[in-house]
């Protein structure tokens, strides 16, 4: 089998403002057809990264590969990715039909086949008949189909999407991610997609680029991702997690919130401090008399397909995620099976002079 | 100290106004009950009606009467021809009176000479100003807001102050000439042509031209030069596509704002043109206070405002939502 070949290569990227590290050697590759998403929490240089690869910004060390031909200085006009931006921008002064047409009457493509383009177009953002109208005569989710139809009509070899849906209420943002992966799946092109939010990562991508402070923190695909985090922050913020401190006893014995537990992780040696994350919905309520811990319900609240429920053992509070109810003030036991222990090295808290 | 005592008209003035604005107050009160916001126009209104709308009833008044009161279009005949009045008495004195008939052009030939002056002195606002406005809104330019305020800065002084102030620089033992002298060149003439009041024209508006065009630019967005760099465009096309097309109202308004002073300037004329050149402000001006013919003057004035307000339709053409902020 032929590995497939790298489109894009960051390699070593740094990016300084003003003296400030927003970009610490950033290293990834994207794959042909690929759909990467970067995730973090804001101000993480999610789309720092990403207006590298636009050619919107250029790194203060590193370079950028295109195909293997290093892209890093060349402007942006030069580049064959577009992208979708965070607030649309599309140009005021001209109406639907020539926003879209933009890019393809620059390379002087013949007016009858940029018609045909840019119909086709409309027809797969489903907005076939609004050609004549004014952008702003149109709703946020429509505006945001324009500027996907005004980046794709180019044929790009990459579309970059700086958290594209960001502006849209729940409902039609889940609508959109279908869309998107749909178009994406259907065009075979690859996407580069920034968001802070979870749930749209885990849904959309092919590849999950977990970001904070500047730095990459894990790589890979969205179950994986998930069930694996490489450290306590990515759990945490993939997900909902409880994350405990505890000590290592020895392979495949966990000890945290006063008890010893039996897990499937080894390798951490004997007696090392480790973070134990466990999944709110990994967390088994049962009686009291046959629970691994006992506690008391402290809080619960519905949360439509679920309650949610803080019960506390004294030592610590788990969050706990069930579809039965326990009433408030109730004891119960709480059992959790080895495999859904996880065990991570702690996390290195980053001292700020480090910048 | 000074004396601030008015007439005993003005205080009745202010007096009437107050009546009238307490009573269409407890009018608006009654039928709304309550208070209505539009009352919150109504001094200004009162102020628009009194010191515009009727004066300009006035000028028109004035320029279809004659000095009896009498309707008659001699008025505007005069404008047409200067020697008008002159031309109608040789006509209806006989054949050898009639040799002398000429028509006066100095009206129309001032009008045209002002219209030229305006539209050089927008044209040069437009060169000068749309670049250092594209300058003042670049955000990568930290020294913008300094210069924004250093075109302010003289905007505060005198409008006469600032036109007078020029005659020192200009005049023959002007500071150029002195430099000029030093330097052991032969001076140079610089004031009383037409040169100079385009300079001092140029000076005065050129704010107004400033202004309205850096704020529709840094009005936009910057991410959609950077969309119009993605779809293709190198710099220049970025700002013939994009950025030059989405200032336009800046620019209407710019050429509104100087266009309009200009074609009606008087005063610079006389201080840096000398009396040399004389605008159809002046014109006017001299019509009135010189002359004392109310009558002309009203018909004159009356032309220029049509001229006005034909050229305000035409440009309000290119920005019907007046997004320029302008007066268009």
């Amino acid at each position: 089998m032929m590995e497939q070949e790298h489109l894009i290569d960051l390699k070593g990227i740094c990016k300084e403002y003003d003296g400030t590290q927003v970009l610490k050697d950033i290293n990834l590759y994207v794959r042909k057809k690929e759909f990467v998403t970067l995730l973090g929490p804001s101000g993480c240089g999610k789309t720092t990264t990403l207006r590298i690869i636009g050619g919107f910004e250029y790194p203060t060390s590193g370079e950028v590969y295109f195909e293997g031909k290093e892209i890093s200085a060349l402007p942006p006009y030069k580049r064959r990715v577009n992208t979708v931006f965070q607030k649309y921008a599309l140009f005021p002064h001209l109406n639907v039909r020539d926003n879209i047409a933009f890019g393809l009457k620059l390379k002087k493509v013949p007016k009858s086949e940029i018609n045909k383009k840019v119909d086709r177009m409309l027809d797969l953002v489903n907005l076939s008949g609004y050609g004549k109208r004014h952008v702003d005569q149109l709703s946020g989710g429509q505006q945001q189909r324009i500027a996907i139809a005004r980046a794709l009509v180019n044929e790009p070899e990459v579309l970059l999407l700086d958290e594209p849906l960001g502006a849209l209420d729940l409902k039609l943002r889940k609508e959109m991610q279908l869309e998107l992966k749909n178009m994406q799946q259907q065009l075979g092109i690859t996407f580069i997609y920034v968001t802070h939010d979870q749930e749209e990562a885990l849904t959309m991508s092919d590849t999950i680029v977990v970001m904070r402070d500047g730095k990459i923190l894990q790589i890979g695909d969205p179950k994986r991702i998930y069930d694996e985090p490489a450290n306590a922050f990515v759990a945490d913020f993939i997900g909902e997690s409880n994350i405990l401190r505890g000590t290592m006893i020895k392979d495949e014995l966990v000890h945290f919130a006063g008890h010893d537990f039996v897990c499937v992780d080894s390798g951490f040696g004997e007696n090392a401090p480790v973070d134990v994350v466990i999944r709110p919905e990994d967390i088994m309520i049962v009686g009291e008399d046959i629970g691994q811990l006992t506690g008391t319900v402290q809080s619960v609240l519905f949360k439509g397909v679920h309650y949610e429920m803080m019960v506390s053992t004294g030592e610590v509070t788990f969050k706990v995620h069930s579809t039965t109810m326990q009433p408030q003030g109730s004891k119960v036991g709480i059992n959790i099976v080895p495999f859904n222990i996880h065990i991570m090295k702690p996390m290195q808290e980053e001292a700020p002079s480090d910048v | 100290m000074y004396d601030l005592s008015l007439p005993w008209w003005a205080y009745a003035l202010m007096g009437a106004g107050l009546v009238v604005f307490i009573g269409m107050i407890a009018v608006s009160v009654r039928r709304n009950h309550g208070v209505k916001r539009s009352l919150f126009a109504s001094p200004y209104t009162l102020w628009m009606i009194i010191f515009t709308v009727l004066p300009c009833i006035l000028v028109a008044y004035y320029a279809f009467t004659d000095a009896n009161g009498a309707f008659t279009l001699e008025n505007f005949l005069n404008f047409w021809d200067s020697n008008h009045t002159k031309n109608q008495l040789y006509a209806s004195m006989g054949e050898a009176a009639a040799a002398y008939i000429t028509r006066g052009t100095v009206n129309v030939d001032t009008l045209v000479y002002s219209l030229w002056m305006a539209f050089l002195c927008t044209m040069i606002c437009l060169l000068l100003g749309y670049p250092a406005a594209l300058f003042m809104a670049d955000r990568r330019m930290k020294i913008g807001p300094t210069i924004v305020i250093l075109f302010i800065i003289p905007m505060w002084m005198n409008f006469l102050l600032r036109t007078i102030a020029w005659m020192s620089i200009l005049e023959d033992q002007g500071l150029i000439n002195q430099l000029l002298h030093f330097l052991g060149f032969d001076g140079v003439k610089l004031m009383y042509n037409s040169g100079a009041v385009l300079l001092g024209m140029v000076y005065n508006f050129l704010p107004f031209m400033v202004f309205p065009v850096y704020t529709s630019l840094s009005k936009l967005d910057p991410k959609l030069g950077e969309a119009a760099q993605d779809l293709g465009c190198n710099e220049w096309k970025t700002f013939t596509r994009v950025t030059a097309p989405l200032s336009l109202p800046g620019v209407i308004s710019g050429i509104t704002m100087v266009f309009m002073p200009s074609v009606t300037t008087f005063f610079i004329p006389r201080i840096l043109g000398g009396g040399n050149t004389m605008m159809f402000g002046d014109l006017i001006e001299s019509k009135f206070l010189t002359e004392g013919n109310w009558n002309v003057g009203s018909a004159l004035s009356m032309i220029m405002m049509v001229l006005i307000l034909i050229s305000l339709g035409i440009l309000r053409k290119f920005d019907p939502e007046g997004e320029g902020g302008g007066i268009a």
